[in-house]
């Protein structure tokens, strides 16, 4: 079975600081994967390597055994599979809701107007903001804005979505209604991987919890143990920080 | 200590904010009243009007001042802003290039045509058939003055689309990747929507600057046919020994500048209640 992506030896260079130095993970089909762990740990540099928003400098990633590290590899043709949900949203402030999920749509998959409608309200359904679909990202609530950014990756009809902190930038009684999108498409059995703060999340949904630390993946396994019963003394520091950030 | 040093003059009474504020207009009215009265009392009304507001001189420029003054002003203007428009887009991309030679030739120009008086330009273009023997520019007059009003143009509005490309966030170029669009279809449909109304109230006030500017084509010695609106005023003010066909232009220049001004303004504001 081929592997939904697969990381081997990842390194990452900004310049003189090496932000990945080594990372290995792998991901299968249907998997939910959380990435955890300080910021500047290089969490998002990690996904942004996986649909190459910045290019590695040293080793592979394979999505769906094509490598797309791979000089010659149609960029372009690999992140139609992926979708990218950011922490800021990223919505095009110029379209309405519906836009958003039609443009790409009609300009990437050369969908008809009609069809690429018709996809584009049954995703904001999907993610519940379907009487949105009208307004503009500015007259939309935090949480509002980003499930129709989960609706815009999700019109494209991805193999796998990459999430990056997607409800560390709203307000807390949003949050609620993001994860239980995230929820409900992870049952769906869509491959994700996750960078979050939520542990509640990281812990009923994720197949596997990676804890990474300056670079490098510290732990890697079943929430149960990366959570419950962390091995390495740095998990077991961060993960106090997160869950009681009063002591 | 402030307290305890206005205990210590128990004999002054300090004045309410309010009051000392009724003090300050008073005072400021006063002051007008004056300037206005001693304005009034000492200028010489008939000498002025006869020099600068004079009926039957004012008459004189019609219909001059329409069918060839303004007229010719603007074509200068549109011709040289759309030659300005055209040079300061590619100017811009250039700038943004990650080809660093690129970048260099439009900082380069940028630096010279912004940091040059735009006079100095409009006098090298009519020393341009001496350095380059032969050599005429296209469309005589109107050729000269639209190149030297868009050659200075150029260096403003590439800032002005500068400005705009950034002003519009990374993480929208990324979005419009990661759907898949390529670099050029993101910048597209993405990035310039949004840098076009970032762009449109500062262009607007670029136009105004060159519909000024272009009065400068008074040093390219035109003459009859291709006056504009300050060397029409300037030659007739000259004949006449009066000063009104002057300011009978510099009120046709207002009839277009000023409602220019508040359609800038009107369209910033637009854009800061859109965002
Ligand atoms: N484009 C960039 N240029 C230079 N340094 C960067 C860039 N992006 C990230 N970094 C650096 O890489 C490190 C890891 O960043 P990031 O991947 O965003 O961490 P995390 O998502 O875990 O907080 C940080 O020290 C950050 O300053
Ligand atoms: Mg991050």
């Amino acid at each position: 079975m081929t592997h939904a992506i697969e990381i081997k030896d990842l390194h990452k260079h900004f310049g003189m600081n090496e932000v990945l130095r080594g990372i290995d993970v792998t991901v299968e089909p249907g998997q939910v994967v959380c990435v955890i762990g300080p910021s500047g740990s290089g969490k998002s540099t990690l996904l942004r390597c996986v649909n190459l928003l910045e290019q590695p400098t040293r080793g592979k990633v394979l999505v769906e055994g094509v490598e797309i590290t791979d000089p010659d590899a149609d960029i372009d043709a690999v992140r139609r599979r992926i979708g990218m949900v950011f922490q800021q949203f990223n919505l095009f402030p110029h379209m309405t809701a519906l836009q958003n999920v039609m443009i790409a749509q009609q300009r990437v998959l050369k969908r008809g107007r009609k069809e690429a409608e018709d996809v584009a309200r049954t995703n904001l359904d999907r993610v519940g903001v379907g009487e949105k679909a009208a307004s503009y990202p500015a007259q939309l609530s935090g949480g509002q804005q980003q499930r129709v950014a989960i609706a815009r990756a999700l019109a494209m009809s991805p193999d796998l979505m990459l999430f990056d902190e997607p409800t560390s930038a709203l307000d807390p009684e949003l949050v609620g209604d993001v994860l239980a999108v995230m929820r409900k498409l992870a049952e769906e059995g869509m491959t994700m991987l996750v960078v979050t703060h939520e542990m509640g999340f990281a812990r009923e949904v994720a197949d596997r919890v990676v804890f990474m630390d300056g670079g490098v993946i510290v732990e890697d396994g079943p929430p149960a143990q990366v959570i419950g019963a962390p091995q390495h003394e740095r998990t077991r520091t961060f993960l106090r920080r997160v869950l009681h950030p009063e002591d | 200590m402030t307290d305890q040093s206005v205990a210590a003059e128990p004999g002054k009474p300090r004045l309410s904010p309010r009051k000392k504020q009724q003090i300050s207009r008073a005072v400021q009215y006063v002051v007008l009243v004056a300037v206005v009265v001693g304005v009034v009392l000492y200028a010489d009304w008939t000498s002025l009007a006869q020099n600068f507001a004079k009926p039957d001189v004012a008459e004189k420029t019609l219909p001059e001042l329409f069918t060839i003054a303004l007229k010719n002003t603007i074509i200068y203007t549109v011709g040289g802003f759309v030659f300005a428009f055209l040079l300061g887009l590619v100017l811009a991309l250039m700038r943004l290039s990650t080809v660093r030679p690129y970048r260099w030739i439009s900082t380069l120009y940028i630096e010279i045509f912004r940091g040059l008086p735009a006079l100095l330009i409009f006098l090298m273009i009519t020393f341009l058939p001496l350095a380059l023997p032969g050599f005429t520019v296209p469309g005589g007059t109107y050729g000269q003055a639209i190149l030297g009003l868009g050659l200075v143009g150029a260096a403003y509005q590439a800032e002005v689309f500068r400005a705009g490309l950034q002003a519009v966030p990374k993480g929208q170029t990324e979005a419009a990747r990661s759907l898949g669009m390529s670099a050029g279809r993101a910048q597209a449909t993405v990035v310039i929507p949004q840098a076009i109304r970032i762009v449109i109230p500062p262009t607007t006030n670029q136009f105004v600057s060159l519909l000024k500017d272009s009065s400068l084509v008074l040093f390219l010695g035109v003459s009859g046919e291709y006056v504009e609106l300050a060397k029409f005023g300037n030659d007739l003010a000259s004949q006449y020994a009066n000063a009104t066909p002057i300011m009978v232009s510099g009120v046709t220049y207002l009839l277009v500048t000023i409602p220019l001004g508040h359609l800038a303004n009107r369209l910033e504001k637009r854009k800061v209640r859109a965002r």
